[in-house]
């Protein structure tokens, strides 16, 4: 009991401690790739550039944002053994700190992915990194490392040889680490002050490269949403007890996307839930086989659902019944999932062209293009006017100042 | 006047001091890192101890290094990230590193490897030239970071002999390279360069598979329950015996590696089969008692014994493979040795999931494969 007072004190302050212009995780404070306005402008074009810097490794983890500093994750070296966090400061890229690791655990990947797949995530206080060789890393934002945990070394078969790539979350002072692979497969709390576990639970035996999702709804206890191919599990993130959960199968490449107190699952298509009272089955809403997310998450702006196949296809569906609207065809292919903001999505594919599509045409249409000239398979991060991308070379600011 | 020097006097004495405590809190926070437990034991404590570390002075570098003999991976991360901090604020500073110290450091082979490597980089930020006159001497050092820069350094300059058409001294580099490089990548890429002069390169030889074994098979695995089940080989490996397999009588019969990589592949002997398990069986001979490394590659379910010693297993099908993939520490005794590998294949009907193989060496830790003394 005295660990849960804890994490939950620890929510208390983490809580207080972020700003609504940070993007303090993957997709978000929200955990839904949307941003507050003012956000960055629709036609984004080689003089929004504010700074771009040489980052030292490769990486499909988004940049976070805490404030004035930036937050990356890298991989380096023949094997990608050598593990780096860096600090950024947001008004000019230069470099505050890096905090360098040596792998502890297996690092073997597909060639399309690598060891610094995973997103880091903050509680406004504290930095949070996750590497594909389970290293697991607390620092505070000077860079002061707080903690570390080899999870390979206390679970020796949680690994994926195609690589790990579940980003981190952190639900009311509890940091969630998804581990979920075809072996020894599980997601811990970890106290965010000490690196131990709070709970560690359970998981299907299935390799799982999706992510944890925090689903706050209105008169409901917040939960955090673990999906594997066996559906969704909401769990009570002071204890992983599971409070609800869906079994009719979701995917295990894109992630779900919450939004307004629903949750849209990419399973059979999209099937968007409603959690009921405590104890109960969530509501199916509806489900719509004809939104079909690839690799990319959905996004939901402004009352519509999209999903952005790999091929670069993007297709809106209504919220409300998920019925298709619109398809619009972008310049593909793709691995990361938009980010939006207001009427805007910024969409980057797999050769750096970002393309920012305007919603609020009749079809959508895209407003922009910008060519960053580098592979960019990470998703990128919005805080304030500033969009941010990251590809294995390089981080770019864009911003209108 | 005097007051002044009063303040400087006890000003000198209270740094004095405070140096010495800090000399003295070094040795006591490594020993707290190097304490740390499973599951995130002793990380608030190690928290602590770090931040007394990370505000040592850059003259305590080398004792922070040193501090990595013994450590475990997660201690060296976190005196990793200590020594990191420390030369960073000094060189921030605008002070110098203990080039010397440090690189008297490095050439003592008996601290460990991936300190060793730390000190080189940071003598590489203090003062390129040093490091790199560090480099030729470097070729057959137990660190393989150190060793594959230098590998590396002979790879461009045979690359740059044969650029400008001296054949014959550009295969001795290559071949120098090729004896102490011990990374896969620099072994192929070495190994392309010597086959096109004209060199052919043994591949087998130099990652040193294990290449002759007796297996049996198949055993049912269906549902993928082969995996726990424990068959007879798991209890004593008689092979002259006769078991009950999955469709009738097997017994053991021999297998060779097959290619340059060694593969162990079960679809010869047992045929194209899912939902099946087998077993491969090795007398590997030392002439030392000694610990060595398995080093595995395989992507189906795999479990191994060691002179009868379960070693490790894992669950996993289809995931991929590479070589040295998993890498298992043993202790091997002076003549006989027996390796027992138990292999089973899944029920994925998809192209990419015929594969039932592996590929096995036996090697010290720096990966210099270790023979057999009776082949």
């Amino acid at each position: 009991m005295k660990r849960i007072l804890g994490g939950l004190w620890g929510a208390g302050l983490g809580l207080l401690s972020l700003h609504a212009a940070d993007w303090p995780q993957f997709r978000g404070p929200n955990g839904n790739g949307v941003a507050q306005e003012p956000g960055p402008p629709s036609k984004l074009e080689a003089g929004h550039i504010r700074w771009a810097t040489d980052l030292p490794g490769r990486g499909l983890s988004s940049p976070i944002v805490i404030g004035d500093r930036v937050f990356v994750t890298c991989s380096s070296g023949p094997k990608q053994e050598q593990l780096h966090v860096i600090c950024f400061n947001a008004a000019d890229g230069s470099k505050r700190w890096e905090r360098r690791f040596w792998a502890t655990g297996r690092t073997m990947c597909h060639e399309k992915t690598c060891v610094a797949a995973p997103s880091p995530a903050s509680d406004g206080r504290r930095i949070f990194a996750i590497f594909s060789s389970n290293d697991l890393v607390g620092l505070d934002l000077d860079g002061n490392l707080l903690w570390l945990r080899g999870l390979t070394r206390d679970y020796p078969n949680a690994s994926n040889s195609l690589g790990m790539s579940s980003s981190l979350t952190v639900a009311e002072g509890v940091l969630i680490a998804m581990l979920e692979n075809d072996s020894e497969s599980f997601t811990a709390g970890v106290d965010v002050r000490t690196g131990t576990n709070l709970w560690k639970l359970a998981r299907p035996k299935m390799a799982n490269w999706t992510s944890p999702v925090v689903l706050k709804t209105a008169g409901q206890p917040t939960v955090v949403v673990l999906q594997s191919g066996q559906g969704i599990s909401a769990v009570e993130p002071a204890t992983g007890r599971v409070v609800w959960e869906y079994t009719d199968g979701a995917s295990t490449i894109p992630s779900a996307t919450p939004s307004e107190g629903v949750l849209y699952v990419p399973s059979h298509g999209v099937t968007a839930l409603q959690p009921g009272p405590v104890g109960q089955s969530p509501k199916q809403l509806w489900r719509s086989p004809q939104l079909r997310p690839s690799t990319s998450s959905p996004v939901v702006l402004q009352g519509r659902v999209f999903t952005l196949n790999d091929a670069g296809v993007l297709t809106c569906g209504s919220a409300d019944d998920g019925n298709r609207l619109w398809q619009l065809r972008l310049k593909g292919p793709f691995s990361s999932t938009p980010v939006a903001c207001g009427h805007l999505m910024f969409c980057v594919n797999e050769k750096g062209l970002l393309q920012v599509v305007d919603i609020s045409a009749p079809e959508g249409a895209v407003a922009s293009e910008l060519d960053l000239g580098n592979t960019v398979l990470s998703t990128p991060s919005i805080a304030g006017d500033a969009l941010y991308v990251r590809s294995d070379a390089k981080l770019w600011k864009l911003s209108k100042s | 006047m005097n007051r002044l020097k009063v303040w400087v006097a006890s000003s000198t004495s209270y740094l004095a001091a405070a140096a010495i405590a800090m000399a003295a809190s070094v040795p006591d926070a490594i020993r707290t890192l190097k304490a740390i437990g499973p599951e995130g034991r002793g990380n608030a404590e190690a928290a602590g101890a770090w931040q007394e570390l990370s505000n040592a002075d850059a003259r305590q570098l080398t004792v922070i290094l040193a501090g990595m003999d013994g450590a475990d991976d997660l201690a060296l991360n976190w005196l990793r990230t200590a020594v990191d901090v420390v030369a960073t604020r000094q060189l921030s500073m605008g002070g110098k590193l203990p080039i010397e110290a440090l690189e008297k450091y490095i050439k003592d082979t008996r601290h460990h490897p991936r300190s060793r490597r730390l000190a080189y980089e940071l003598v590489q930020r203090g003062d390129s030239q040093v490091a790199q006159q560090m480099l030729p001497g470097m070729l057959d050092d137990p660190s393989t970071e150190l060793r594959r820069d230098a590998v590396q350094q002979v790879v461009d300059d045979a690359a740059g002999l044969r650029r400008s058409g001296r054949t014959n001294d550009a295969v001795s580099r290559f071949q120098t390279a090729l004896k102490s490089a011990r990374d896969v990548d620099q072994v192929e890429a070495i190994a392309k360069q010597l086959k096109e002069l004209g060199h052919q390169v043994r591949l087998p030889s130099v990652f040193g598979w294990l290449t002759t074994w007796k297996v049996v098979g198949p055993f049912d695995s269906t549902g993928g329950t082969g995996f726990e089940k424990v068959y007879p080989p798991e209890t004593g490996v008689d092979l002259k015996a006769e078991y009950d397999g999955q469709s009738g009588k097997v017994r053991w019969q021999d297998l060779q590696a097959k290619g340059d990589y060694g593969l162990v592949d079960f679809n010869a002997p047992f045929g194209s089969l899912k939902g099946a398990a087998g077993y491969a069986y090795h007398e590997f001979y030392s002439d030392q008692a000694r610990p060595a490394e398995l080093r595995l590659g395989c992507k189906n379910a795999w479990k191994i014994w060691v002179n009868g010693q379960f070693l490790f297993g894992r669950d996993e099908y289809h995931r991929g493979m590479e070589i040295d993939q998993y890498r298992l520490n043993a202790q091997l005794k002076s003549g006989r040795n027996t390796i027992l590998v138990k292999l089973c294949q899944n029920e994925q009907k998809e192209d990419w999931t015929k594969e039932w193989e592996f590929q096995l060496r036996v090697t010290d830790a720096l990966g210099t494969p270790i023979r057999s003394a009776k082949r």
